[in-house]
């Protein structure tokens, strides 16, 4: 399994709902129904991927997921999974704000377009970034959201929202090893992972928010 | 799986029939009372002792029971779903007991109107009660139960097929372990409908239609040809058309100035709407549509909810769609998804690439074929399956 889903995969605990949101071919879902006994379902546009889920056994629907989301019932789920995705949504705040509704906790995960390789190659080559993450020239990506994990954590907390906790990951999108930075995460990791929920009201602020680092 | 056992065929099959309301006449959803009914069912494969290995497929419109294999060695076809059905096919009746009746009101084996009412000693003509969706699939839960069947491993079947599929999820949700409707509807749109009218006004207006009295006399074939041939459009898709057809002319090589048929198109449809008379009786054209105007998920079930109506359903559902049918859209299809996902059921939903229109889900399509096994096989697993 790529190496940012088995971190998605160890955070979720045993026995509880998931929807996941570009689902793929269902290998995170797959993984938690065998694993950790979770009810889940998925949300992917592709038929051929839809296939794949359903014929590992695991509940699919085809669809946008910007509309499909908005069926559901509020805190339909315990957990609602956006794993590289939001860099390709056009409304993603209206999108997370949805995610908030439907799920106790979200998790979202993205490319940090703020890694060093990237700060370099505009930099001194003056060109956008393209490289093994981001293998797309400016006309044709599907990448049209610019997020490193600073914008991401600024975004959360105006949200009214709390991240509960977080993992910088140095890895290739489809990779299934990698590692977690610890150290200067906005410049050295390739993709970040945060869980998310909503701020209880009135609650005093950062008593469980994670520890803010800004380096970088 | 073989290429072999691809092509392999369930092999010899034969029709048998079921009778109940012999005594006690069933009473159909108009209110109206009917009894006995005989039912024309076929099955292959065998059941299991715990009779939990069954597998029931509800025909389309102008389907029948013999959904697979041949009647004698000879046969020039076989049944309507033999790409689906058979040994190592994705309905495996190596494993699965497999199940298919001719729906009430039809005219191959099931009570219709062309049966003959006891009370007169003659075909029961337009005297026939009108006959609902739901009227057909009560009709093959006694089937289901006669044949000592406890729970349905799926029930599947597409167009009119998919709405008995729907009902038999929300009638008898503890019968079902999944169900699979194919291009299908919870309930017709006017377009529908409106094809369907086209349809019964041409056999209804048909000089020998005598007011559905026909029977051993001269039939309303014309009227029923027309019917077909407007039903057969309303299958194919712009696409399917033009590759088959376009504007192609049929054994000439320029226009004629007449009104024969000059384009491929025409002769076409002559030819399927003139077979068309020769199995299918025009009275059960009249009844068949009507069940399937009348039929109403939302109305019949949820007082008007389409979530409600889905409430009590346990199945699991797949539910797949068509990109080219324009009968049944598949946005129809999202409507019964999204009902089905707001109740928390467990429900799958693809939208298969097709270019054939609403008859796709009769067509060889290897995603189809592949979800399906898949799924079924899967559900059989789960189910600690055993085969018999």
């Amino acid at each position: 399994m790529r190496f940012d889903l088995q971190i998605i995969a160890s955070w979720i605990k045993e026995g509880s709902t998931v929807l996941d949101l570009g689902c793929g071919e269902g290998e995170l879902l797959s993984y938690l129904k065998d694993h950790k006994q979770v009810r889940g379902t998925g949300i992917e546009s592709s038929e051929e991927k839809v296939t794949a889920c359903i014929e590992r056994g695991v509940q699919v629907l085809q669809g946008d997921i910007t509309e499909e989301v908005t069926d559901y019932p509020d805190q339909a789920f315990d957990y609602v999974i956006l794993s590289q995705t939001l860099q390709q949504v056009y409304e993603p705040d209206k999108l997370i704000k949805e995610l908030i509704r439907v799920g106790r906790q979200i998790i979202v995960s993205f490319p940090n377009f703020c890694h060093w390789a990237i700060r370099l190659q505009i930099l001194f080559y003056g060109y956008a970034p393209k490289n093994r993450q981001l293998p797309y020239e400016w006309y044709d990506t599907p990448n049209i959201r610019v997020i490193t994990l600073h914008d991401f954590r600024r975004f959360v907390k105006a949200t009214n929202c709390t991240i509960i906790k977080e993992a910088a990951i140095n890895t290739h999108s489809d990779n299934l090893q990698g590692r977690i930075i610890r150290f200067l995460p906005n410049l050295r990791a390739t993709f970040g992972i945060f869980l998310v929920e909503k701020r209880p009201k009135n609650s005093e602020e950062s008593s469980h928010e994670s520890k803010k680092t800004n380096q970088g | 799986m073989s290429l072999e056992n691809s092509h392999k065929s369930v092999g010899l099959v034969s029709k048998e029939f079921f009778t109940f309301a012999n005594n006690a006449p069933l009473r159909l959803e108009s209110g109206a009372s009917l009894g006995p009914i005989t039912v024309g069912y076929e099955t292959m494969g065998s059941l299991n002792k715990d009779g939990t290995n069954a597998i029931l497929i509800t025909h389309a419109f102008s389907g029948d029971s013999h959904v697979a294999g041949y009647y004698k060695e000879d046969d020039p076809k076989p049944g309507w779903w033999d790409i689906m059905v058979g040994p190592g096919k994705p309905i495996d009746t190596d494993r699965y007991f497999v199940v298919c009746s001719n729906i009430l009101g039809g005219c191959m084996g099931t009570t219709g109107p062309a049966s003959t009412n006891l009370a007169t000693g003659k075909a029961y003509g337009l005297d026939f009660p009108v006959v609902t969706i739901g009227d057909m699939v009560r009709c093959q839960k006694r089937l289901v139960d006669y044949l000592g069947i406890k729970k349905l491993l799926t029930v599947t079947g597409g167009s009119v097929g998919g709405m008995q599929v729907l009902e038999w999820a929300i009638r008898y949700p503890d019968m079902l372990v999944s169900a699979i409707p194919l291009a299908t509807t919870t309930r017709h749109s006017a377009l529908a409908i409106a094809f369907n009218e086209i349809g019964r006004q041409a056999i209804m207006s048909d000089p020998h239609f005598n007011k559905g009295d026909y029977y051993g006399k001269d039939k309303p074939n014309l009227g029923l040809a027309l019917a077909r041939m407007i039903g057969h459009v309303t299958y194919l898709s712009d696409h399917a058309m033009r590759k088959k057809f376009g504007r192609k002319l049929q054994d000439r090589e320029t226009l004629a100035f007449d009104f024969e048929a000059n384009f491929q198109v025409e002769s076409y449809l002559r030819y399927q709407g003139s077979k068309f008379t020769r199995r299918f009786d025009a009275n059960s054209f009249l009844y068949i549509t009507k069940a399937a105007d009348y039929y109403d998920v939302k109305h019949q079930h949820g007082n008007g909810s389409l979530m409600k109506a889905f409430a009590g359903v346990k199945a699991k559902v797949l539910v797949i769609s068509f990109t080219s049918d324009w009968l049944y859209p598949t946005y129809q299809s999202r409507e019964m998804v999204k009902a089905m996902k707001k109740n928390g059921l467990d429900v799958s939903f693809c939208e298969i690439e097709a270019e054939c229109g609403h008859d796709a889900f009769l067509v060889a399509n290897d995603r189809q074929a592949s979800l399906m096994r898949n799924f079924i096989d899967r559900l059989g697993l789960e189910e600690g399956y055993h085969a018999f």
